[in-house]
């Protein structure tokens, strides 16, 4: 099986195209719902067969459920490790589905269903992972895109559902609605007027988590901070997002905040800092991930604050996506070691910045 | 080494400053480093299922209770202190009594006042599993180019929808 995302409205990454609410601060919202297909032991304790039966059942409800988006159902099981990568590295699929977790080898029946904003990874932690990926601060579209499709899945497919515990899920921090809703947060203001640590304390008192750019487990890079609930269970699936809105409102007023203090305090020392970034991306010949990170982060700021104009937030977006490590050996058409990496990475950011050259002042 | 801030807590972060070309070193406790705006869990964000899996740990008395197996799936408790996964749905009616101190511990309530959710009656399943059957039959068909089974595998698929 080769892997076309030609197939997806720009290649399944429309979620970076920026045209969502408060898109110079959110990149994108996200929102997924854990369930499990009754019958069958959960994906890390079923055997082959049970998650073979799993993905059909699963493919044959979404076959009947009506005004279907265009989709497509990838099996991941069959992918090279390459392709992985790259569904991975546009967060359609989880490094757990994509087998590239040293804890969880690739599993037979692993599957994702592509749709334009929505999948559903099929043989994850839990059976279903359904998730809904939208630009900028859209959590009540990005919910009610997801409440449908569960709603049509789970009237064709009997989910284990508790009638004290709700939905039940392989690890019981998902038990209940199932539901985890995150944000993907850029917050150079916060860190740059040393306002991040409090804000991020505040957040866990408010019953919210953070975490890095790829999810649970990945560290903070270039400013990038995806905020979600922490709890499932006791709550509403309504009251979860409410609450996630009002905080990250918050939040999003604290790093414009931060934004005007830097530029009124700071600002020469700032849009000179922040021009010697773009230089670098303009005209660096080598560039490792987190650098590439870093600076497109201060680039980033520059064009929230309107000190380099002319240059779009959704190329910035794309460099994030196109610039690692899978993408540049795919474009390469060949497997890259570590320094050719980093150098196709400068050449990448480079060109893409190019396009724009003319505009940018 | 005591911050030398307050003076009075351990000193757990090294923080170096630059002014004016001069280096500076200074040994903070965590709360004064907070307080300069030094975030030292930034790079490692808590991790929900760390906290989780030490409540689990902690459990003792009625976990006992739960002794035993998972009629479905075999799963034991000492196998899910080990992964900090359940093995089936079964298991939670299983080890009931430790499922339900264990979710209070961690969501704060052990209830679910989500949406409810009904799962779809037998019959509307057993349809659903024929129409699976004879949509795996007709593909086999096509790919095997029996089109004359084709299209009455199609004619069946469209009386039952």
């Amino acid at each position: 099986m080769t892997l076309d995302l030609s197939l997806l409205p720009d290649g399944g990454v429309r979620w970076l195209d920026a045209s969502g609410a408060h898109s110079d601060v959110v990149l994108s919202t996200r929102v997924r719902l854990a369930r499990n297909v009754d019958g069958f032991a959960f994906t890390g304790r079923a055997r082959d067969g049970e998650r073979l039966r799993v993905l059909a059942q699963v493919r044959d409800a979404l076959q009947q459920v009506p005004d279907l988006p265009q989709h497509f159902l990838v099996r991941v099981d069959e992918l090279g490790p390459g392709e992985r990568a790259m569904l991975f590295e546009r967060h359609l699929v989880s490094k757990e589905l994509a087998g590239l977790d040293a804890q969880h080898p690739l599993r037979s029946g692993a599957a994702v269903y592509l749709s334009d904003g929505l999948s559903v990874m099929i043989n994850e932690e839990d059976h279903l992972r359904l998730q809904s990926l939208q630009s900028g601060f859209e959590l009540r579209a990005a919910f009610a895109a997801l409440d449908r499709i569960d709603r049509e899945i789970g009237a064709r497919v009997p989910f284990s559902y508790h009638p004290e515990f709700g939905f039940l899920t392989a690890c019981p921090t998902n038990v209940g609605t199932g539901m985890r809703a995150s944000v993907l947060i850029h917050l150079p203001g916060l860190v740059l007027t040393k306002e991040i640590g409090r804000v991020l304390a505040g957040l866990q008192q408010m019953g919210l988590t953070y975490r890095g750019l790829y999810g649970e487990g990945s560290e903070v890079v270039g400013n990038f901070f995806q905020i979600s609930n922490q709890t499932t269970l006791g709550r509403s699936e309504e009251d979860l997002l409410d609450q996630l809105i009002r905080v990250v409102g918050h939040v999003i007023e604290r790093e414009e905040e931060g934004r005007r203090v830097l530029l009124r305090d700071a600002g020469y020392i700032i849009e000179d800092k922040l021009w010697r970034a773009y230089g670098t991306l303009r005209y660096a010949r080598s560039l490792t991930f987190d650098e590439a990170m870093n600076y497109l982060s201060g680039v980033r700021l520059a064009v929230g604050l309107k000190l380099i104009r002319g240059l779009s937030v959704y190329t910035l977006n794309k460099l994030l996506i196109f610039s690692q490590a899978a993408h540049l050996s795919a474009a390469e058409g060949r497997s890259l070691t570590d320094s050719e990496t980093n150098l196709a990475r400068a050449r990448y950011v480079r060109r893409a910045l190019e396009d724009e050259a003319g505009a940018v002042g | 080494m005591v911050c030398d801030n307050c003076h009075e807590r351990d000193a757990v972060v090294n923080l170096t400053t630059i002014e004016n070309n001069a280096v500076r070193q200074l040994h903070l406790c965590e709360q004064c480093a907070a307080e300069r705006g030094v975030e030292t869990t930034v790079a490692t964000p808590k991790h929900p299922l760390g906290e989780f899996l030490q409540a689990v740990q902690q459990q003792s008395g009625p976990a006992s209770a739960d002794a035993g197996k998972c009629a479905f799936c075999g799963l034991t408790m000492k196998d899910f202190r080990a992964t900090g996964r359940m093995g089936c749905s079964r298991c939670y009616s299983t080890f009931e009594t430790s499922m339900r101190e264990l979710l209070r511990r961690v969501h704060g309530s052990p209830r679910h006042i989500g949406r409810p959710y009904r799962a779809p009656k037998d019959d509307v399943l057993e349809k659903a599993s024929v129409l699976g059957e004879l949509r795996d039959k007709l593909r086999r068909a096509i790919d095997q180019e029996q089109f004359e089974v084709a299209a009455q595998l199609r004619d069946r698929i469209r009386v039952l929808e």
